[in-house]
Formats: C-alpha cells, structure tokens, sequence
C-alpha cells in the first residue's frame, strides 16, 4: 500500500529564543494536525529529527519530551540525526514503518535553534557533521567545504574562479527573491532585490564564498504527518503520495578525492529514488535542493541527474531554475532564502513540496505542479536522502 | 590508529595503509581499503610530497579556533593517490593573490591548542602543507 503525507506544518524560521526545541516542533505539529484534519488519538509514533540538541540547549534524547509535550503519551518516539538531513532521515524510516504496516498514520518532524546558540557555537556544532579527527583538526568548516568544492569545481571544468563566483551568485539571487516572498521565511521582505554583485562583494567567510553564498543560521521546527493510503483517502482530499524515496551514505570529505564535485552518495539516492518511482528526472515538475552554500545547489542538481555534471552553473545564470525556467528550484527560498534550521530542514522541504502539489503556495506557486522532488544533505556528503512525491 | 598517525607525523613520518589486493593506499589509515574495502592491508610510510587540488581561507572559525584565523585549508593529492586535508604554511594574502592549486607540497605536523569537543583534550596535531620550491 502506498504512503500519503496528510498534514503539513512548520514555524516562522528565525530567531526564536523564547522557544525551546520542544515548543517549536509541538507549534509545527499543531498546524499539521489541524491541516490533516485528523484527531491527535490517530497518530501511533513520533519521528522527530534533531541534530544538535545537546550543543545548543544542552538537550538530547528529545524525542519522548516532544511526544509527551503534543500529549501522545508513552508513543513509541524517535530521535534520528543524519546532520543537516535529520528529518528526512526520520522521514524516510516513517515511510518504510507505513508502508510495512507497523503504523497507520505518525508525525514527523524536527526542530534546531542554531542562531539563538550565537555563531561561534553554531559553527562548533555545525562542524561536528566533518570527520571529528583528521578533518576537524585542520580547522574544517562547513562553508569551507564548499569553497574547497567551488575551487574544485572551478579547476576541474575549466571556468575561471572570478566567473564561476558570478555563476553561482545567481543561486543566492535567484533563492532571496523566492525567500521574501515566503512568509515563512527568516528572510521574508529582505533581500529580495540581491544583484550579483551584492554577493560578490559580501564578507568574505570561507573563499570563494562570502556570507551571501552562505545560508543562515536559523531557530525553526517542522512537522508533517504521513498515513497509508486507506487512511488517507478516508480524511483527506488531497492526499499527496511518496512515490519514491532514496538514501546513501559517504566517508570523510578527503577520502571521496575527484569525486567531492560529484557527490556520488547523492547520485545513488537520487537513483534509488527514481527507480522506486519508477520516473526520470524529465517528469519532475519542481526540486527542493540543499542550497546550503550557493555551489551545493549546483553539485546537488548535477548529481541528481537533472543536468550533466559542470553545466548546472551555465544553466542556473541562464534562468533555466527559476521559476519561469524548465525547472524551478526552491521556490520556497531555498536554505539560502528560507533558513536552515537543521533538523527542520529536510520536513519543512516537504511542507513546501505538499503545498505545491496542492496549489496551496500562493506567494510562488509552480505552474501544475504534480510531481516535486526533494534533496537533503547530512555532513560532506556523509548521508543524503531523495523524496519523491506526488499526486495521481 | 589515528594517535599512532599523528605521533608519526610529528616525527616526520606519514602513514598510511597499502592494499595487499589491490595495491592502493589509504592514508590517513582506515580499517578498510578506501578502494576496495578489503582489509588485507599493511602499514607503510608514504612519501609526504602531493600537489594542492583545492584550498580555502578561512575567515570565520568554530569555537576554540578563533584565534587562528585565518587559515587556510587543502586538500592534496599525495604521490601514491590518495587525498589527505591538512593546512596550507603561506600567508592568506599570497593564498588569495595567487592559484596556488597543482603546487607541490611536502606534509609536516604543527602541534596546536586543543579544544574541549576535540578527542584529545590538550592538544591538537595539524598537518600542514609546505610548498616545494
């Protein structure tokens, strides 16, 4: 039996420091379960995806407090970590669990407060995500895993740096346009306006990536909720199915040598999940990429399959992933535009494939959008996960 | 193994594993061949020379890093194939002003503050990364 994802809910993302972690995945799970129109009695577990809790409010084990917060009382309850893909991790699983039979209807969801921790720690606690020995002794970050990706890139398909950071500026452009226009967003009515050269000649974090290649740290919690398909069809109306899902893992970002521009994890995932789709990406009317720097968009849509690898940056200048191009690509901001508060990353991307598929998002809607793909990214291509979904 | 690696490099030794199936090197070590996962390995001293494939200043550092800033992170391909990540020994300026991606290198150790998440609490050992004339 199919799996139908029936309820969609997150947070403003932002700053939420009166919150705590539990309260921002409950407020997520309130407007998912009045969305679904279901009563809190019909859900049978918690698949709560958070990454670091214990860094930032000194909390782990979180599952059973959000369990008991929501009122599902003693519900079997999880806590998954994949790093930035915590939630499509718990996602993932969710799905399998329902479609197993072990479940008829559970939420999942997830919740991280990474810009009320402060940017020191939010940067330590980010970085936990690089291998904790070889690649943390030399001071790795996240940004600058991408800037040794974009400096990469730029030599292996020939394209001189300066062009290629005007290249990949169009990401961040083109995700802040589609961020103020979402009222959700940490950016919602900011940047909205971003020319290149804005982000060209933004500080400098990591080069080649100054901080408006770089997402923001975020507070925000997420939460959907997914039934069988018998379930479904019984209280929704538009239920929105998971055609097809995928996930890989990767070692340490030195270890994947020549292919750190290809991101290999991600090209068995995404082929896991069109397979169990049973489509290719031409039918794909809309993605949800991990945009956590302006270069991952480019190497995520390369290695998914949508374009040939060292052309997704000519395409992406060109227009081709905005909305009126062939293939819109986060028309909810994107991490760039949105925020990216890591364990709500990968449901909050759900939320907006839902809405989209329903004809829900108002403020950027994708022309008949039937069929939307989602991409998470945990670490330095340590753990990726694909979702497909969509309507018959 | 990854004390034994450090303490060797700080005495002007890299190692690394080569495959007793395959012939490719791991290197840093791994329990399992980074080519073909084979665990028929042997312990070896590699060269310590790669070129430099790709690099980043540093500007903005985690927790306990703060005061290096900035540094700059690479990646090199050493003789016998595989990648290790270390630092770059050139001021940011010239890293900046200049390609300095296909140079060669030579590895050596550079011991560094510790900090309280890092596995050894006292201190850290960095590779760093010499260019060659």
């Amino acid at each position: 039996m199919r799996v139908a994802v029936i309820g969609v809910g997150m947070t403003r993302f932002g700053k939420h420091p009166e919150k705590s972690l539990v309260d921002l995945f409950a407020e997520a799970f309130w407007e998912a379960l009045n969305d679904a129109n279901i009563e809190l009695k019909d859900i049978e577990a918690v698949y709560f995806g958070n990454f670091v809790g214990e860094l930032t409010d000194g909390s782990a084990n979180l599952s059973g407090f959000v369990a008991d917060e929501i009122g599902l009382k003693n519900a079997p309850a999880i806590r998954y970590e994949g790093a930035c893909a915590s939630s499509t991790v718990a996602f993932r699983e969710a799905v399998r669990a329902v479609k197993a039979g072990y479940h008829k209807c559970v939420v999942v969801g997830g919740a991280e407060k990474l810009l009320s921790a402060g940017t020191a720690i939010g940067t330590r606690a980010l970085a936990t995500a690089v291998d904790g020995i070889y690649e943390m002794t030399a001071g790795l970050t996240f940004p600058g895993v991408f800037a040794l990706a974009a400096r990469y890139y730029g030599k292996k398909y020939e394209i001189p740096l300066q062009k290629l950071r005007e290249m990949i500026a169009y990401v961040s452009v083109k995700n802040h346009r589609y961020g103020a226009m979402n009222p959700k967003a940490q950016f919602y009515g900011k940047y909205g306006d971003l020319k290149v050269e804005d982000v060209l000649n933004s500080k400098m974090i990591c080069s080649p990536l100054t901080l408006l290649d770089c997402c923001p740290m975020t507070d925000g919690g997420s939460a959907v909720i997914i039934a069988n398909e018998k379930f479904a069809k019984d209280v929704c109306d538009k239920p929105v199915y998971v055609l097809g899902t995928g996930q890989a893992s990767g070692g340490s970002l030195f270890r994947q040598e020549d292919d750190i521009i290809k991101a290999i994890p991600r090209k068995k995932a995404a082929e896991m999940a069109f397979k169990e789709a049973k489509i290719t990406p031409k039918d794909v009317d809309f993605v949800e990429v991990h945009d956590c720097f302006t270069i991952a968009e480019i190497i995520a849509l390369e290695a998914m399959g949508f374009f040939d690898y060292g052309t997704a940056c000519y395409a992406t200048a060109e227009g081709v992933t905005s909305m009126d191009g062939d293939l819109p690509v986060n028309p909810d901001g994107g991490l760039i535009g949105k925020g990216h508060p890591v364990g709500a990353t990968g449901t909050s991307q759900i939320y907006t494939a839902v809405k989209q598929i329903r004809g829900e998002f108002k403020w950027n809607q994708v022309k008949n959008a039937r069929i939307a793909m989602t991409d998470t990214l945990g670490g330095d291509f340590g753990t990726l996960v694909n979702v497909i979904l969509g309507v018959d | 193994m990854f004390l034994e690696f450090f303490k060797s490099l700080q005495e002007g030794k890299l190692i690394g594993m080569k495959c007793k199936d395959c012939g490719s090197y791991t290197c840093p070590p791994k329990q399992s061949c980074n080519k073909c996962s084979s665990r028929n390995l042997e312990k070896v001293t590699m060269s310590g020379r790669g070129i430099v494939k790709t690099y980043t200043v540093t500007y903005v550092a985690p927790m306990g890093y703060e005061k290096e800033v900035p540094y700059i992170v690479a990646l090199v391909e050493l003789e016998e194939g595989p990648w290790i990540i270390g630092r770059l020994d050139v001021e940011a300026k010239i890293a900046e002003d200049n390609d300095l991606t296909e140079k060669r290198v030579s590895v050596f150790a550079k011991e560094m503050p510790g900090e309280i998440f890092y596995p050894l609490k006292d201190k850290r050992i960095v590779p760093y990364f010499r260019l060659e004339g």
